[in-house]
């Protein structure tokens, strides 16, 4: 059976003073992924190896992580095209990290939250019934309700390595997911944490986001309609 | 020890826990713990949809749905419970479509609706369009939209808490006991009402739609807390399992008009389903796949047949199957637009679980005599909805129908109670201290990939779509044999900050405390119905098993008892697609 050499990012920072890269060598039939690489060597070579995982088919967003200078999930990381040897394993960049390849996500979530994540209604719904929406008004959200928050895209933008405090494409594509909703009113509420230089303005089109999403969504056309929204609003 | 004083605490994040939050959350103090991040959960990974008799693009009633979970269900349903599951989907579609679920829609603007096995008009006679969706992101939609909504109300959410014990004494629940496993450490939820929603457990076979952290936690826990589970031996296969990793295939690709292809090039449901054919019920397509595959007629002899999408097209197939598209390139290698998809029977769902009456307030005997402040939903729980067999898009509805009223159960139990919480019980988190001293202490000299992964293997050869005295007899023996090696595992890894290895070992003693119900209900039921096939027996038996099982661990091994179905509408009769 093949096997494929893997240099892997370690640190507890309760315990070790710097982080370290370890190697290991595991076999990787056919069709394995980075996740069946590193469940291979937690299983039956290093327990202390610690990542997230859950779904392992790319819908649960837990292990986004970076392969060989690329952020990606494991689970969808076919070991057979990544061709640099060793493959590296890191953490997703500039999150802070809690063990070896998990990460703390709660900044990230918090910024989610800025944008207020859901539907803002001002108009009652009908009681027994749903509210019509044509499909071409629900095919605005195409390409962004399917965001699995995974962080791949916030890790890899050089605007919020930057500056911390960004939203971030993926709070950003949340709102747009929102804002866009014909169902929603609450476009108003929005602006102020949009339209702001943590907002909208701080992203410079670096299009890192679009090659980082593993669910192939486009934050930054999303951020590009947004900064077009936010301008009709207010002027 | 911390200890967190809370009115509700619902463990689980996915759609059941989620939905009864936001029913409780603005009327008392409500807390998710959750050993993932909620929008981790499994119900994300469902995929075609969430049944509902709106009759939006044909006629339908709720009658008609209802006649189709009986006798899904293969009658061992308590048509009380399924009776207030298809009469309350229509709200709890309509609730999700106001709290924000992008449904796709009809040319008129109205949630459009597909056809999905087992769902048809007028009583079993004509197609139907029954299945609400989201493209294939159905789970995925709903999962996001309900955690949105727990944003926005302030719902108290204690992410990578996981649960190691249900302090449960004299018929009444007081809480748990969960490990931080950021921090490491044990940390006292101490409740009014309890709700587990801490979803299925098919990861105790080898080839599985189920995500790893699927591991059964709650059903454990339950049985150790001296409760019985009902009905553990009907574990559904999905017939859409992508070959060797089982990932799921939605059913909505047969429900779009995908066929199932043998290795001679024939649609081979004409034999099993000659009305119905790919619509079929899960059970029926299963059984009808492994039979072609072990008579020889797999895809070059192998364990697998084709699922073919080619004759929908690419427009069709983009526009409501994109999911699977992906999937079908990710993780087969094959793009379904051009080629067939490999897939295999692939355990999915489990529709045995935890008793619960209607208002998901779980219950402790074959008399229905409910446990004080504790409550169940979703996969985990037995109402029992699903009897011996689901049919597809009733899981998600499950959720959220029981999920929802669980919640409102709970609201008005804890304003009932007043303002005092009962003490808690003396020693109530010794269990968990001891559970945690143990794994980590341990120098004994058994791994834990070895345990877990002879269970998986034995589960799926000898549990599987089908089933026989011998095949289980062994299932057990080596279930035993393993409970045992298991006192003997021993983890690498003693830091107490995100110590997933620990987690794992955990998990592990609740798969094999779980599964020995599921062996023991299966050897006693001698007869064949749903999802539980047996070769030596395979009729249905209705005079001497026409009843729900269910199963205590006790020091001498499972206990079994029965209790009657509930039949208010549909009596049994046979059930033929």
């Amino acid at each position: 059976m093949p096997t494929r050499r893997f240099k892997i990012f370690r640190y507890n920072p309760h315990t070790d003073e710097r982080p370290r890269y370890q190697e290991y060598e595991v076999q990787v039939p056919t069709g394995s992924t980075v996740l069946d690489a590193l469940n291979e060597i937690k299983w039956t070579q290093d327990g202390t190896l610690t990542y997230r995982r859950s779904c392992r088919h790319g819908i649960c967003g837990s292990c986004a992580m970076t392969i060989n200078g690329a952020n990606m999930l494991a689970c969808e990381a076919q070991v057979h095209t990544l061709k640099r040897d060793p493959i590296v394993v890191e953490p997703l960049r500039s999150f802070p990290v809690i063990k070896d390849l998990v990460v703390d996500m709660d900044g990230f979530f918090d910024k989610l939250l800025l944008v207020k994540p859901y539907l803002i209604v001002k108009t009652p719904p009908p009681t027994d019934k749903e509210r019509y929406q044509s499909p071409e008004d629900r095919k605005l959200l195409d390409g962004a309700y399917e965001c699995i928050l995974c962080g791949a895209c916030t890790s890899s933008c050089p605007s919020f390595w930057a500056d911390k405090e960004f939203l971030g494409p993926a709070a950003l594509l949340k709102a747009y997911r929102f804002i866009f909703d014909t169902r929603d009113e609450g476009v108003q509420e929005r602006l102020d944490v949009l339209d702001n230089k943590h907002g909208l303005w701080r992203c410079h089109t670096i299009f890192n986001c679009v090659e980082a999403c593993p669910k192939g969504l486009n934050p930054t056309w999303a951020i590009g309609e947004l900064k077009k929204k936010v301008i009709s609003e207010k002027f | 020890m911390i200890i967190h004083r809370h009115d509700v605490v619902v463990v689980g994040a996915g759609l059941a826990g989620l939905y009864a939050a936001l029913m409780t959350s603005d009327k008392v103090d409500t807390a998710v713990v959750s050993k993932v991040y909620p929008t981790r959960s499994h119900s994300g990974a469902a995929q075609g949809g969430c049944a509902a008799s709106l009759g939006n693009e044909v006629e339908d009633h709720w009658e008609w749905h209802f006649y189709d979970t009986v006798r899904g269900s293969d009658f061992l349903g308590d048509q009380d419970a399924q009776e207030i599951l298809v009469k309350e989907a229509p709200l709890v579609i309509y609730e999700c479509e106001h709290m924000g679920v992008p449904f796709s829609r009809t040319p008129e603007g109205k949630i459009a609706q597909r056809p999905f096995g087992g769902h048809f008009g007028n009583f079993g006679k004509t197609p139907m369009r029954r299945s609400c969706y989201a493209a294939d992101r159905t789970g995925h939609a709903q999962l996001h939209t309900l955690f949105e909504q727990c944003l926005k109300r302030g719902v108290r959410l204690y992410n990578e808490f996981f649960l190691l014990h249900l302090i449960v004494r004299d018929d009444r629940c007081y809480g748990g006991v969960a490990w931080d496993l950021r921090h490491g450490g044990l940390h006292c939820f101490h409740a009014k009402a309890v709700m587990l929603a801490t979803g299925g457990y098919a990861r105790a076979w080898k080839i599985t739609t189920n995500s790893m952290s699927n591991t059964g936690d709650g059903l454990s826990l339950v049985l150790r807390a001296g409760l019985p589970l009902e009905d553990m031996e009907f574990v559904q296969f999905h017939p859409t399992g992508l070959y060797r990793s089982g990932i799921l295939v939605s059913e909505a690709a047969r429900g779009e008009g995908g066929y199932l292809i043998n290795g001679k090039g024939e649609r081979f449901m004409e034999r099993y389903a000659p009305e119905k054919m790919e619509l079929a019920p899960r059970d029926v397509i299963s059984r009808s796949e492994q039979t072609e595959i072990d008579e020889g007629r797999g895809i070059n002899g192998e364990a697998y047949v084709h699922l073919d999408l080619r004759h929908l097209g690419r427009e069709a197939i983009m526009e409501k199957l994109p999911q699977i598209h992906e999937l079908a390139w990710k993780f087969a290698g094959v793009d379904c637009i051009e080629e067939p998809i490999p897939i295999q029977p692939s355990a999915h769902y489990a529709m045995g679980g935890i008793p619960t009456d209607v208002h998901g307030q779980v219950l402790k005997d074959e008399k229905k005599t409910p446990v004080v402040g504790l409550y169940a939903a979703g996969e985990c729980a037995c109402v029992s909805n699903h009897g011996a067999n689901r049919l597809g898009t009733n899981s998600t509805l499950d959720c959220c129908v029981y999920g929802r009223r669980s919640g409102i159960a709970m609201a008005k139990f804890v304003a009932e109670e007043g303002e005092l919480l009962p003490d808690l019980p003396e020693g109530a988190a010794e269990p968990a201290r001891e559970l945690v001293t143990r794994i980590f202490k341990s120098k004994g000299k058994e791994r834990m990939v070895e345990i877990r992964e002879q269970l998986r293997e034995t589960m799926t050869e000898n549990m599987g779509v089908f089933r026989t005295e011998d095949s289980m007899s062994k299932a057990l023996r080596v279930v035993k044999e393993l409970q045992e090696r298991y006192k003997e595992l021993s983890i690498q890894d003693k830091s107490q900050q995100f110590n997933t290895e620990f987690m794992e070992a955990v998990e592990l003693g609740y798969l094999l405390d779980f599964v020995e119900p599921i062996i023991v209900g299966g050897l006693a039921r001698k007869e064949s119905r749903g999802a539980h096939f047996r070769k030596d027996f395979p009729q249905r038996d209705d005079k001497n098993w026409l009843k729900h099982t269910l199963a205590w661990k006790t020091e001498e091994g499972i206990r079994l008892g029965y209790k009657p179905v509930v039949i208010t509408r549909f009596p049994p009769e046979e059930r033929k697609y």
